[in-house]
């Protein structure tokens, strides 16, 4: 949340900035704008003087005040010779007196949760209008009572400046937008005003003046480090960091003494932290929390009086736990970092709270601390980010820390409390603080200034990228032959490479400055689309030309699915992927074929009323192997070996790409024309002749005996797609089970077939014309009696076989089984064409091919029929 | 006349007369037909005084010849003319009775359709052939490895955090995080192309991902726990930040028309440093021209060069990724993302043909 008001403290905002071009300004320096949040409230609401009030004791005990409020010309009531009177207005609120200044919402106005006033009747009298508290203007938490205006923070000039119908909403801020951004990860220091305003002067070269400074002027010099010297005696002792980086590198403790119990916050900060979402709750955690908004430092506020040092940081036990300060109990991490003290001697037995992430119930400030000891400290990115994770506790303090709060502002951040709760709640602050600190010097970076163009294409001189990393905080040092040395500062632990300087010259520069061209990429190796990548196009159109069409499912798959398939989950599950954190928990699996999901399509338009449904998808399934190697976890910015890469591919799944199809109610329908046919499992196999088509791959059929069909095939309409000898897919007609299980008619048709097998299998080789032969053709009609079980693939292999060469065309036009062919028995006829590349063919040859023909097709126990 | 009657001139041609009469009459083929028989067929007044002729003498022969001549060309001629017209009248009072309405609903086949979203996924990719660029893809169940730490996002950084990943169930010890792993997760950007494609193919690479990508959103009018993007990924010597916006602004163009054009965001991404968000500035925007964020982009990071054995100090690269379901809802005015994901045939069967 970014607050105008407050930003002023720390830039020099220019007059009449609007929130939309702070959005502008923020946006161009790489601050994201969430949104603009409109106020919520609309007036009018003015200062009304309390001319009379008049306490009325009321049956159900409570008293109210039935008041006459000045508020101005323009506002004020009429009475019935014309003259203005005051408006009288019915206030319940305990501190209702007459001669005090109010905040007075009148007819029409609105307040936050489209609270709209209007005259009431109420109490017996009409209340014209409303004495507004803090919390009903939205300005804080407060209800005690309602605002007067004379004891709100400003000053008696101020007070006394204010007449009866002057506008309140600008003067309490309640007309006033406020805008939500979002930062980036790396950019921790912009979850504070200093940093906003930093950028904000970034942006626009507004001045900027840091806070920290001052601060860090005024804070105590600390001339002696010896052990109980100072404020408390404090130990960090770190027996588990995190990847040899110690869990706290700066501890800093300053006390104050004699803080008058219950001091309220004042106004104006508790309207910048309502403002900014935060609630407000005493003042010294008020003023931690302001600290924090302000510079960026989360703090801590204990009660010294509870406290018994030394205060110890250290590492969690197996077995500790904390009940945090929401009241919530967690079972502690030997890799949490405590703030813990020492009752009785023992060191660190006491838990206060989870470092950096929260606090625990002993030892917080209280409505009775008089002796606070502030805690300002910097924290491993790491450590929190785990902690944080680990307690599900994202609190503003964590977000900081583990995004990188500034290690050099402690003091400073101390200061800033130290200041207000010496004004506020009239503390005397102690100048012995304790600070325990082991932060690092930051490594500079050697930096060539060649590298903003090298990276950004920039062609900037040294001069100008100098001034641009000096403005954002870095210190510079050499310059000769374009090489810098660069020490970034202290708030900016994410510039740590020559490629985050380059960002920061190139952003403030402008992106939109850096020219525009387009790269030629060399044509070496293959050019365009792969063969697989085109097959994969010509599978997608071929069946949107075949009259289907093309979904997408999810591929997330579970018991119910497997169920209405009936497949054997036991089976299924362990050679499945399974998701940790599925979104549905009952679809926790990845599909291994595409029809579980497409008929989760299919079903969902057939539900939507849509009857004549044929749909295909192409997309993966996912096979894992129980056995597979596990995957190792690796180091980012280091090549992995061969071997490191082999074991990364080994473990994971096959994710073959497949293709199926669905169809269902009719697939002709011509209307009016009357033409009407349901599908059935010839549609299935002609969208797979079709795919086998547009390859250029000769796929055929294998019908497996009934047993052998899996369960969600109808068993005697089911084959597998053999492209040669590789078994590619299937395809048929559902078994009625899962039709009935899915609700879907019986007969609905289905195939899937495994493209990157079939594509496998493809030579990609151009094809190979044979001459068109212009002698006369030969047509004969070949009708067979057999045996039922003889496919009809057979006995067309057969045919071919006997003809050779000179058949050119076969063609089945009848298929007929009865009482004329007999028991078992089925009749097959076939117009067959022959025609011989380099003659006329006579009676003798035909005679010929037909007896070879005959011959081989009585292989079969086909009997070639007069 | 009958057979061996007399040869007579006068008889004859007023026979003929009657007949081209008659011809003039007929309106029909059956009729002509009919009138042929009895004015010129073999009992006909002309055939028998053709045959009469042998019987004259010589002067009357020729007289009499030179005249059937005449009667049988005018004959002949009058037919002729009447056929063809009756013959046309016939054909067309025919073809009058085949009249159809031809706004008659015809619908014999089926018509298909594509998915709108694998289409657009081709067009991309088309851009970037046509750019000499080759087309790469990865696998959707990936490592975390090629997901996240060859993409310098360490295991606690914090962008680990900011996408929501879907993790896939294994059985390796505790990692960092405390969670029990694999090492394995759904991919949660095509990015995770950019190293393979890296280690893969060396450089120089010019090379775009399309692909399918997943984060743990609950489905709603503007998200979807599965969708899709385009990853680009140019590493060689000399390319800059100028490359990059040069790119973008050419696939903006390709995507959204002429007036198209890209912006650049100061933005952060681990795997690209100096990063940028990608505005696009769409003139078909709703309300109005405006600008609408695309995607991110950035200068490769050196760190992500390294995970490849690339030195970072020899080659620059940039990358981009832009969601497909984004530009689509964009470009097409599509408002529920639950159309572009539910498969509802009746969302693809407007994309019909083209488009």
């Amino acid at each position: 949340m970014v607050d105008i008001d407050w930003l002023r403290d720390h830039v020099d905002v220019p007059e009449g900035l609007t929130y939309e071009q702070l959005a502008k300004d923020l946006v161009r320096v790489g601050l994201e704008e969430e949104e603009i949040h409109q106020s919520q409230v609309t007036g009018p609401i003015v200062v009304g003087y309390v001319v009379d009030a008049t306490p009325e004791p009321q049956k159900n005990g409570k008293v109210i005040n039935w008041c006459h409020v000045d508020v101005g010309d323009e506002y004020n009531d009429v009475d019935g010779d014309g003259n203005k009177v005051p408006r009288g207005i019915v206030c319940g609120a305990p501190n209702m007196r007459a001669g005090e200044k109010v905040v007075v919402t009148l007819p029409g106005a609105v307040l936050p949760g489209d609270f709209r006033i209007e005259p009431r009747k109420t109490y017996g009298h009409v209340s014209d209008g409303m004495c507004a508290s803090e919390r009903e203007l939205g300005l804080g938490d407060s209800h005690d009572g309602i605002i007067l205006l004379g004891d709100y923070g400003f000053t008696p000039e101020q007070v006394e400046a204010l007449k009866p119908g002057d506008d309140v909403m600008h003067l309490l801020h309640l007309d006033q937008p406020i805008l939500e951004i979002n930062v980036t990860p790396d950019r921790g220091y912009a979850f504070s005003y200093r940093g906003i305003a930093r950028e904000f002067h970034n942006s626009t070269g507004a001045e900027f003046t840091d806070p920290v400074t001052d601060l860090e002027s005024r804070a105590p010099h600390i001339e002696d480090q010896e052990a109980g010297k100072g404020d408390i005696e404090v130990i960090v002792q770190d027996d588990n960091p995190i990847r040899g980086v110690a869990g706290c590198d700066r501890y800093y403790a300053r006390a104050l003494h004699g803080y008058r119990p219950g001091s309220p916050t004042p106004n104006w900060m508790r309207r910048r932290l309502t403002r900014a979402g935060m609630r407000s709750l005493s003042l010294p955690v008020d003023v931690t929390n302001y600290v924090m908004m302000d510079i960026g430092q989360p703090m801590h506020a204990y009660d010294l009086d509870k406290i018994e040092g030394p205060i110890v940081v250290r590492r969690a036990r197996q077995g500790e736990t904390l009940v945090t300060l929401d009241g919530k109990e967690h079972d502690l991490d030997p890799e949490d970092l405590l703030i813990t003290d020492s009752p009785n001697g023992e060191q660190g037995s006491r838990i206060l709270g989870i470092a950096g992430v929260m606090g625990g119930q002993y030892g917080e400030v209280t409505d009775e601390t008089t002796n606070i000891l502030l805690e300002a400290a910097h924290f491993d990115q790491v450590s929190i980010a785990r902690s944080s994770r680990r307690h599900k506790i994202p609190s503003e303090a964590a977000r900081r820390f583990e995004r990188g709060v500034d290690d050099q502002i402690q003091p400073a951040a101390a200061q800033q409390a130290v200041d207000l709760l010496v004004e506020y709640g009239n503390a005397t602050a102690s100048d012995t603080p304790r600070d325990v600190d082991d932060t690092q010097r930051r490594k500079h970076i050697v930096f060539k200034a060649s590298e903003v163009e090298r990276v950004a294409g920039l062609e900037l001189d040294l001069n100008e990228i100098s001034a641009i990393l000096t403005d954002i905080g870095c210190a510079l040092g050499g310059g000769g032959n374009g090489e810098l040395t660069v020490v970034p500062p202290s708030w900016r632990p994410d510039l740590t490479e020559p490629c985050d300087l380059v960002e920061e010259v190139a952003r403030i520069y402008g992106y939109d400055r850096i020219p525009t061209r387009v790269p030629n990429a060399p044509v070496t190796g293959h050019v365009g689309l792969t063969a697989d990548q085109l097959h994969q196009r010509q599978v997608a159109d071929e069946l949107a030309q075949y009259g289907m069409v093309e979904t997408l499912s999810y591929p997330f798959v579970g018991p119910a699915d497997y169920k209405a398939f009936s497949i054997d989950a036991q089976q299924v599950e362990p050679v499945s992927v399974e998701i940790v954190n599925p979104l549905a928990a009952d679809r926790p699996f990845l599909r291994r074929e595409i029809l579980l999901t497409l008929a989760q399509t299919l079903l969902r338009n057939v539900h939507r009323g849509l009857e004549n449904v044929s749909v295909y998808e192409l997309g993966h399934v996912y096979l894992a192997d129980p056995d597979a190697p596990a995957i190792p976890a690796l180091p980012g910015g280091v090549l992995p070996s061969d071997e490191q890469l082999a074991a990364l591919d080994a473990g994971l799944p096959e994710q073959p790409l497949h293709v199926a199809g669905m169809f269902t109610g009719l697939v002709e329908d011509n209307g009016w024309l009357g033409d009407k046919r349901p599908a059935d499992w010839t549609d299935a196999v002609e969208a797979v002749r079709r795919i086998g088509a547009c390859l250029g791959a000769d796929l055929t059929l294998e019908q497996p005996d009934a047993q052998a069909v899996p369960a969600q095939w109808h068993p005697g309409r089911m084959a597998h797609v053999m492209a040669g000898e590789v078994p590619v897919g299937m395809v048929g007609e559902l078994h009625p089970h899962v039709d009935d299980a899915l609700g879907l008619p019986h007969h609905t048709a289905a195939f899937e077939l495994d493209l990157t097998t079939l594509f496998s299998t493809l030579s990609n080789k151009p094809v190979r014309a044979k001459p068109i032969s212009t002698f006369p053709l030969v047509r004969q009609d070949l009708a067979f009696t057999l045996p039922q079980d003889v496919t009809a693939a057979q006995l067309k292999a057969a045919i071919e076989e006997g003809a050779g060469d000179v058949l050119e065309s076969i063609e089945l036009f009848d298929v007929y089984t009865g009482d004329q062919v007999g028991e078992g028995m089925k009749s097959l006829a076939y117009a067959v064409t022959f025609r011989a590349p380099d003659r006329t063919l006579t009676a003798q040859d035909n005679e010929a091919t037909r007896a070879r023909i005959v011959e081989r097709t009585a292989l079969l126990g086909a009997q070639l029929r007069a | 006349m009958a057979e061996g009657t007399q040869f007579d001139a006068e008889a004859v041609a007023e026979s003929v007369a009657e007949g081209i009469a008659a011809i003039e009459q007929a309106s029909s083929m059956e009729e002509l037909k009919a009138i042929k028989t009895r004015y010129a067929g073999a009992q006909s007044a002309m055939t028998l005084a053709s045959k009469a002729i042998g019987s004259l003498d010589k002067d009357s022969k020729k007289e009499a010849g030179k005249l059937m001549g005449k009667l049988r060309a005018d004959f002949g001629r009058a037919y002729g003319t009447k056929e063809a017209e009756v013959k046309a009248a016939e054909e067309a009072a025919e073809l009058a009775a085949e009249t159809v309405d031809m706004t008659l609903p015809v619908a014999r086949k089926p018509l298909g359709a594509r998915h709108p979203l694998p289409k657009l996924m081709e067009d991309v990719q088309d851009f970037f052939v046509g750019m000499g660029w080759q087309i790469s893809d990865g696998p959707e169940v990936e490592t975390e490895w090629f997901d996240f730490d060859a993409l310098n996002f360490g295991p606690d950084h914090p962008a680990r955090q900011m996408q929501d990943t879907f993790y896939v169930k294994g059985n390796q010890a505790k990692d960092a995080a405390g969670f029990v792993g694999s090492n394995m997760v759904l991919r949660t950007q095509t990015s995770s192309d950019q190293v393979r494609g890296l280690i893969a193919h060396g450089v120089p690479l010019y090379i775009a991902c399309p692909g399918r990508v997943f984060r743990t959103d609950e489905l709603d009018a503007t998200h979807t726990p599965v969708f899709h993007q385009v990853e680009a990924l140019a590493v060689d010597k000399g390319l800059t930040m100028a490359d990059l916006k040069g790119v973008l602004d050419k696939l903006a163009v390709a995507m959204f028309g002429p007036e198209a054009k890209s912006r650049l965001r100061p933005s952060y991404f681990p795997f690209t440093e100096p990063s940028a968000e990608l505005d696009l500035w769409f003139p078909d925007k709703k309300g109005g021209p405006g600008w609408i964020e695309w995607g991110g982009c950035g200068m490769v990071n050196p760190n992500v060069l390294r995970s490849a054995g690339i030195e970072p100090d020899v080659y620059t690269g940039f990358a981009f990724g832009v969601g497909v379901e984004r530009t689509l809802l964009l470009r097409h005015d599509i408002n529920d993302m639950h159309d572009l994901v539910e498969g509802d045939v009746r969302f693809s069967e407007q994309f019909v043909m083209g488009e």
